[in-house]
């Protein structure tokens, strides 16, 4: 196998050491092509993770419905009418739509956004009190600093706990007080904390201060019978979450008797068309990348088809000896390309070798920051390996013009004696 | 090239045999390179054959000429050909490397022909670092390694001095005398006495054919 051929490559490493500064200079356009391609790959990347660390813990595919009040007459109901949800509907729903993977039912006490004022020890803190069912977390994960969030036990037992955030903690407590087990009041009922959370600094749906407590809890302490304000729900993976959402509305509009038509009656956010757009964002950027990358790539390669060209000429004489010595066209052509594949492997590894570099640095400088979205800007290796076998590939074609030029010269015209 | 043609031999019937020392001489448009070129397969005939060794050479491609060249011939030429970056048994060792000669037996045949060539001393030196008539006794190694049936000439001595010139005529007699068949382009008339057969070209035809008694290049040396 010719590939094995020890002395093949030495011919080639002889060809191409003869003239190191030359076969230098050949190198850096694809030397410079690969960073380009590996800088941009890589930094694109690396803002994909920035902003998948951004919304790490909300699930992409997720939705939220509220209930508004109506804005048209229907059903002779006057316009202006305000909507209860029912804790039944959220069985309902679950029954007659299979693509709701969990349906958390949470309520708000007070009205929305309004502010509840916790006490501790003469201490306060104006926060947002919800009744919640362990199930929101799987679609709004809460980052925890301590302690636990509400689970299944709190809800059947309707046990008097709370999960604070950070923010209530800094009202409440001291800065080194424990506490997890402390006593807190909200509208004259005491509750014993178990968790502190930190609330993500970029997707927020529960506001910046915010108070958790079992859903049955709220009921029993509140008096808010069946009655339920939002619903957070997360679809199946790969089912549309807009048209689960005009479902959902369908349903309720029917059973509340709201005007088809009527768009306030229900509200609701779809946080899949967040992520959709970021998504289309990243892969419209990477996709850029990779085509500015490949047509830099591509002028690289065609530098060092050039060289070759200029360095066959150079050596026309010493191919026609080789030609005279009994070198056939395949074994020539075959010198050529190798030579171009070397080349240009080569540099593309030196250059990959810098792109890795240049990428570690950037990392160091912005990818632990929280507010703009860098983080691990790192090229994988399907897109090194695809950019690579391309590059080689372009080579081999490339390669192929300086080639056949060579073969084309006849060992006679080559030997003509000036 | 190639479109332009010029009849340049017109009917040449000539023979050699095994083991014989020719000279090919003429004038400058004489046709003596071409009929070397032919003969080398490095130019085609457009009428009439010719035969090496029982082959007929016709319609050859480039890859079977090379081939023929490789099995058949060695060629010394008037400016050596060395390859520059390539040390002496290197490219001595070269014919052997396109015949797919193992590395290791290469080295050791290269070493042989240079001996024979009084250079073995010399064998990792560069053609830079050699004299012209060393490099071309180096060529000479060269041609001589693959063990061609015919060894081929073009004016082998006319880039070197008359002294340089003898000692490679020496040499070329001496791998004659060991029944290596010979061909050489010259114009030199002192360089042709030293075959054993002189072929005058002119115009395009072999206007003489004569055996010569052969002048000994030793005694200039």
């Amino acid at each position: 196998m010719w590939l094995f051929d020890r002395d093949l490559w030495l011919e080639i490493f002889n060809t191409l050491g003869k003239n190191l500064f030359r076969t230098f200079l050949t190198m850096l356009g694809v030397i410079f092509a690969m960073v380009i391609l590996m800088l941009l790959l890589g930094s694109a990347n690396g803002m994909s993770n920035g902003f998948n660390k951004i919304f790490a813990g909300t699930a992409s595919n997720s939705l939220f419905v509220w209930s508004q009040s109506t804005s048209e007459p229907y059903k002779g109901f006057e316009r202006g009418r305000r909507i209860n949800f029912r804790l039944e509907d959220a069985e309902i729903l679950k029954n007659q739509i299979p693509e709701i993977e969990v349906l958390a039912p949470r309520i708000e006490l007070g009205s929305h956004r309004d502010v509840v004022t916790v006490y501790r020890n003469g201490r306060t803190s104006g926060s947002s009190v919800y009744g919640d069912f362990p199930a929101i977390d799987n679609i709004t994960k809460k980052q925890l600093v301590e302690g636990r969030f509400i689970n299944q036990n709190d809800i059947n037992d309707d046990k008097k706990i709370c999960v604070i955030g950070e923010e209530t903690f800094k009202l409440l407590f001291d800065k080194n007080e424990n506490a997890i087990g402390a006593n807190v009041r909200i509208n004259g009922v005491f509750f014993t904390v178990v968790g502190i959370y930190k609330p993500s600094k970029n997707i927020n749906i529960d506001g910046e201060n915010a108070v958790f407590i079992p859903f049955t809890t709220f009921q029993k302490a509140y008096g808010s019978g069946d009655r339920m304000g939002w619903m957070a729900i997360s679809v199946e993976a790969g089912k549309k979450v807009p048209v689960i959402e005009q479902k959902i509305k369908k349903i309720l509009k029917a059973k509340y008797d709201i005007a088809p038509t009527d768009e306030r009656g229900i509200g609701s956010f779809d946080m899949s068309e967040i992520f959709n757009n970021i998504t289309a964002f990243t892969t419209v950027l990477k996709a850029f990348s990779f085509f500015i990358g490949i047509f830099t790539l591509l002028a690289g390669v065609i530098a060092i088809s050039n060289i070759l060209l200029i360095t066959v000429k150079e050596r026309t004489k010493e191919i026609g000896v080789r030609r005279a010595l009994g070198a056939t066209p395949k074994v020539v052509k075959r010198q050529i390309v190798l030579e171009a594949i070397v080349l240009t492997g080569f540099a593309g590894l030196i250059g990959f070798s810098i792109s890795v570099a240049i990428l570690g640095v950037l990392d160091n400088m912005f990818g632990s920051g929280e507010e703009f979205p860098f983080q691990n800007p790192m090229v994988s290796i399907p897109q090194f390996l695809i950019s690579f076998f391309l590059m080689v590939g372009l080579s081999v074609l490339i390669g192929l013009i300086p080639a056949n030029r060579a073969i084309r010269i006849k060992p006679i015209d080559a030997l003509r004696e000036e | 090239m190639g479109s332009n043609s010029l009849h340049v031999l017109k009917g040449i019937n000539f023979s050699v045999k095994e083991g014989e020392l020719v000279a090919i001489m003429g004038s400058s448009g004489s046709g003596k390179s071409t009929l070397l070129n032919i003969l080398g397969m490095l130019d085609e005939l457009d009428e009439g054959s010719y035969t090496l060794d029982g082959v007929p050479i016709k319609n050859l491609n480039e890859t079977k000429a090379a081939q023929y060249r490789n099995k058949f011939l060695g060629f010394i030429f008037q400016s050596f050909n060395l390859i520059n970056y390539k040390s002496a048994a290197e490219n001595v060792a070269l014919p052997l490397y396109y015949q797919k000669v193992g590395r290791k037996e290469r080295h050791e045949k290269a070493i042989k022909y240079l001996e024979q060539v009084g250079l073995k001393q010399w064998s990792s030196h560069l053609p830079s670092e050699l004299s012209g008539g060393q490099k071309q006794r180096v060529a000479i190694a060269r041609a001589m390694a693959a063990e061609p049936k015919v060894l081929l000439a073009d004016e082998p001595t006319g880039a070197l001095d008359s002294k340089t010139s003898y000692e490679v005529m020496d040499l070329i007699q001496k791998i004659n005398d060991a029944g290596n068949t010979i061909l050489i382009v010259t114009h030199e008339p002192d360089i042709a006495d030293m075959c054993k057969r002189i072929v005058h070209l002119k115009d395009g035809v072999i206007v003489e054919d004569k055996v010569v008694e052969q002048v000994r290049a030793q005694q200039y040396v």
